[in-house]
């Protein structure tokens, strides 16, 4: 029986996971995909955001503002890319200019720091390409940009390293109360665990239910984007958002950490939680909403586009122990801030847990350090030569939009949470997010899968599952075919 | 550092013909940089017969094409490094190598031949909105897949795009045995043969639908379907015509992009229409002692046109690096008139031809019964009467030394189309 | 009297033609542009033929498949019988091009062929110079 079983790999158990097993806990994360990160948590604007558009006195304003502080140190410790670069609404007349001030007041009110308006000609002067039509923009020098997945990958690896176990492929199909604790019957084996942590995305709610717990409901809101060419990075500097809506915080133009510029979201209201199919009508509003902030946004620099589901429950995050039973932590409607507000979310969630009556001492020996793969694009030409030299797999390139290596790829496969799909090692070495989408490396990265974990090629999935990438051999030799 | 002669950057038809060229005209030490494990560049996988019938005289498979160059190459003393990516290239030709064996290299050329072919447009770079399943393919890479490693891609094909690719998938997927339900082409015209269209599409009765793309796609693991709709006179989707197609692959046949990556970090300059360098009759780029050739330039349809291309290349390359190189400005621009979308190449210099210059061009349209105009800065030079010219079938022009001579200082040449279209 | 209706692939022309057949003979062809044409409609019609390229599994080669062509064009009503022919042949390495692989390809008098050198596993035959 585990201390605790966390439901859900996104980025929020994921990183709760991390915190945990600063605990001596034993500790089990369920996610019902074949690879954690594979929810909303790699479909999301990626962004660290200031603070300044939460409510004050919500426990969306507390953490994200309190999460916005942590990144650094989490980020450095787990070595996942982000850049402080700042954060800009722009402001295109006088109501926008009163939003503007709306913020500034909110934030101020949130404790978020460095804030003010700039005018006109600091805002072209910091954003060359943003709209003439752009009178005054709100900085927030403490916004910036973060890898969501990768994230999600390092805090989980860092919980793994630790001693927490990573379930994957396990959909959670009913839990049952007992004196102990918890049986949580997944697709695969019951999991008993004295506490659970309900971190499930748009699931949320129905994990809830299985308790009896419908204090709260979860609406998908779809959020499409379209990733530019790196051809295209000069054009943002910093986020630049346009006033925020009702609906959420608009469509964003941002750099990414790669140095790719990532343009969207939209937000319907959707039924089905599994539906992140793009549509027509939604990448063009995308796209021509984008233009208002940065007109040179245009759709033949578009190299793949996608969509995330928020999990939105009325209007703030859903964070408590549940009435039918303290001992079931809901983290529920963790929509944005919620990707910035993770690390802090983490704490609040072990201190509910702590509340709830699980006690545990501080590990001596956690080890808050996790390495990423070597990124050989990243590095000097000296260093280059140096990896090569230790090992001559770093001298193969196979993605070659990415300049992405054979040692990486071979580095993801062998990671405490190994990658297995196409999709998994994409998160993780970067190959095939280049221009041509994995047009030449896919099937370079499917040998080296199927060399290393000895998967034949044709059960090699893109995403687990009933994702065959080919569907079998050639029809060859059927007159010698010692096939059985 | 090293330093070679001549360095070519590309093993495939391009880069093989340049080579062999290069020493050819005296050049002592040619290399070829190749990244895949083999020499013949895109060839190895295109296993259907077409080529040759201009260079050989014979009809021949693409494995075929590559081993007569790569055999000429072995004996012309031509060297390559397998299995090697180029990292970057700086404007005075300094390349950075990286492979297995020998680790990170710099090497110096002392000319440059750009021979890197081009690369699929993708799923992504169309907005193709829909679900992100397995089972989506350029047919490039499906090419790969059936004819190296030999894996089926799929069982119950769309094919967008009716590129040659597309076609000669269409019915390599369908002799493997499997379902091609159709070919659905954005243009009201097929930019693939006309061979091929009767050999790979009418012979196994697979539907071809003009003025056809796909709007959407459903699967959330493998792809379930597509729907395909009609478009008008715009390219754009008719409200209506949508029809939704079970299958469980989609096939894109849907442009070649030159992949010209190195060339934009060497500083060449490139057309904004193809996408490739600027080159002149020698097929030098912008950049004194790098030259270009192959699709890395433009897009070509037969084989056989890019190796003689190629061989200018490299025998400039050659002489470029042996020092007898005329290095004068060019003085003729070579433009497009209505009609033309691009020409290659850009620039010519009369004193560097030897016999004649032959201008390769596409066409934007279809033309019926008009006439290839071609006119200098003093005046029109003559029209050829031409039936038929569509933008699928590379056009060129073969224009003499002498004859150029004769018509004084001329700065210009423009090709244009001209009497009645379609 | 019969007439067939096919499109001619000489040239981008694609000229419509009317090919009037009689007894197993062709008797007319109109619409051909040029006099090439005019064959390649009775050819299509009396005796179409095609070349077939495919891939035929090698054993113990350092690929997997070796690419095969029919040495000559084929009647076009034996295609799927050449590629059961194919499907069904294995060939060892190594194998060199211009290798005949199946003689006499469903009974067409024509063979299969390799179309590409496949050396030994282990013996790497590179390319390389």
């Amino acid at each position: 029986m585990y201390d605790v079983v966390i439901i859900g790999g996104g980025v929020t158990g994921s990183c709760i996971a991390r915190e945990l097993s600063r605990y001596e806990l034993s500790v089990c994360l369920l996610d019902k995909e074949e690879d954690v990160a594979s929810g909303t948590s790699k479909a999301n604007s990626a962004i660290v955001h200031a603070g300044y558009d939460a409510k004050p006195g919500s426990l969306q304003a507390r953490l994200n503002v309190e999460g916005n502080r942590l990144m650094e140190d989490w980020c450095a410790e787990l070595d996942v890319p982000f850049k402080r670069m700042g954060s800009l609404v722009l402001a295109f007349n006088d109501e926008d200019m009163r939003e503007l001030d709306n913020l500034m007041r909110q934030g101020e009110a949130n404790g978020v720091p460095g804030l003010r308006i700039i005018g006109k000609d600091e805002l072209h002067a910091m954003e060359p390409y943003v709209a003439d039509n752009a009178i005054a923009g709100l900085y927030a020098p403490t916004g910036g940009i973060v890898c969501p997945y990768e994230l999600t990958i390092a805090a989980a690896e860092n919980a793994v390293v630790n001693g927490a176990e990573v379930k994957l492929g396990r959909m959670v199909k009913g839990i049952r109360r007992t004196e102990a604790g918890f049986d949580v019957e997944t697709s695969q084996e019951v999991v008993s665990a004295r506490y659970v942590v309900d971190a499930a995305g748009v699931y949320a709610d129905d994990i809830a239910a299985m308790i009896g717990d419908d204090s709260f409901k979860v609406k998908p809101r779809k959020g499409e984007y379209c990733i530019l060419d790196k051809a295209k990075g000069y054009l943002a500097r910093h986020v630049i958002f346009q006033p925020p809506t009702a609906m959420g915080k608009g469509v964003l133009v941002t750099p990414t950490v790669d140095g790719n510029i990532l343009v969207g979201p939209n937000a319907h209201d959707i039924d089905d939680k599994e539906d992140t199919a793009t549509t027509a009508a939604g990448l063009s509003e995308v796209l021509s909403t984008a233009r208002k902030s940065v007109p040179a946004v245009s759709e033949r620099d578009v190299i793949t586009s996608f969509a995330g589901l928020r999990a939105v429950s009325g209007s703030d995050f859903v964070i408590k122990p549940s009435d039918v039973d303290n001992r079931f932590i809901i983290v529920g409607g963790i929509c944005s801030p919620g990707l910035t507000s993770a690390p802090a979310i983490a704490r609040m969630v072990a201190g509910l847990l702590r509340q709830a009556g699980l006690e545990a001492s501080l590990k001596a020996d956690f080890n808050p350090i996790r390495k990423d793969i070597p990124r050989f694009r990243e590095m000097s030409d000296e260093e280059r030569q140096k990896l090569i030299a230790d090992d001559s797999a770093f001298g193969r390139i196979i993605c070659r939009c990415e300049t992405v290596t054979e040692g990486e790829i071979i580095n993801a496969i062998k990671r405490p949470i190994p990658a297995l799909t196409l999709d998994a090692i994409k998160r993780r070495a970067r190959a095939g997010m280049g221009r041509c989408q994995s047009g030449f490396c896919m099937p370079r990265v499917m040998e080296i899968l199927a060399r290393e974990t000895g998967i034949p090629a044709d059960e090699i999935t893109k995403k687990g599952g009933p994702s065959r990438v080919l569907v079998g051999p050639l029809n060859k030799g059927v007159a010698y075919d010692d096939r059985a | 550092m090293t330093e070679h002669d001549v360095v070519v950057i590309g093993g495939g038809p391009a880069g093989l013909a340049a080579a062999i060229a290069a020493r050819q005209a005296g050049a002592q030490d040619v290399w070829i940089i190749e990244r895949d494990k083999r020499l013949g560049g895109i060839l190895q996988q295109c296993i259907h017969n077409g080529f040759g019938l201009h260079i050989f005289d014979e009809e021949l498979t693409g494995p075929e094409y590559a081993q007569r160059y790569i055999d000429l190459a072995e004996e012309q003393g031509v060297h390559a490094m397998l299995d090697t990516m180029v990292l970057d290239i700086t404007p005075d030709r300094v390349i950075t190598v990286v492979n297995k064996k020998e680790g990170l290299q710099t090497i110096k050329a002392k000319a440059l031949v750009l021979a890197m072919g081009c690369r699929e447009r993708s799923r992504g770079a169309l907005n193709i909105p829909g679900t992100r399943p397995a089972g989506i393919f350029t047919a490039g890479t499906a090419q790969r897949f059936v004819n190296m490693e030999g894996y089926m891609p799929g069982n119950q094909i769309v094919v967008l795009g009716s590129g040659d690719i597309g076609l000669i998938m269409a019915r390599r997927l369908t002799l493997e045995g499997a379902d091609v339900k159709m070919v659905c082409e954005i243009m009201p015209y097929s930019s693939g043969l006309k061979r091929n269209i009767v050999q790979c599409l009418d012979d196994f009765g697979i539907p071809l639908r003009l003025n056809y793309t796909v709007v959407d796609i459903r699967g959330k693991d493998r792809v379930e379907g597509v729907t395909v709709a009609a478009v008008d006179e715009n390219r754009r989707p008719i409200p209506g015509s949508e029809e939704y197609v079970p299958c469980d692959t989609l096939l894109l046949s849907v442009g070649l992009i030159p992949e010209n990556e190195l060339s934009r970090s060497a500083g060449v300059e490139l057309n904004p229409i193809t996408g490739g360098p600027v080159v002149d009759e020698s097929m030098q780029t912008s950049i004194a002692g790098v030259f270009a050739c192959g699709n890395v330039v433009h897009v070509n349809d037969l084989v056989d046109n890019v190796s003689t291309e190629s061989a200018i290349a490299g025998r400039a390359a050659a002489l470029y690096a042996l020092g007898t190189f005329d290095g004068s400005t060019p003085g003729i621009t070579v433009k497009t008139g209505p009609g033309v979308r691009y020409i290659v190449p850009n620039a010519i210099n009369l004193a560097r031809v030897e016999d004649s210059v032959t201008l390769y061009f596409r066409v934007d349209n279809v033309y019926e019964n008009a006439a290839l105009r071609v006119s200098t800065d003093k005046g029109v030079l003559f029209n050829i009467k031409k039936k038929i010219m569509v933008p699928g079938e590379m056009q060129h022009i073969k224009l003499k030394k002498a004859f150029l001579e004769k018509q004084g200082d001329i700065t210009e040449v423009t090709v244009e189309v001209a009497g009645e279209e379609v | 009297m019969t007439t067939r209706n096919i499109t001619c692939i000489l040239c981008p022309q694609g000229c419509n033609l009317e090919v009037t057949l009689d007894d197993g003979k062709v008797v007319q062809v109109k619409g051909n542009g040029c006099g090439k044409g005019k064959t390649y409609g009775a050819e299509e019609c009396l005796d179409p033929r095609r070349t077939i390229t495919s891939s035929v599994k090698v054993i113990g080669g350092e690929h997997p498949l070796v690419s095969v062509k029919t040495a000559a064009p084929i009647p076009k009503a034996a295609i799927w019988d050449c590629m059961k022919a194919i499907n069904a042949a294995c060939v060892e390495a190594p194998v060199r091009i211009g290798q005949v692989i199946i003689e006499n390809v469903a009974d067409t008098g024509i063979n299969v062929v390799a179309t590409r050198n496949v050396a030994k596993a282990g013996e790497g035959e590179e390319a390389c110079i």
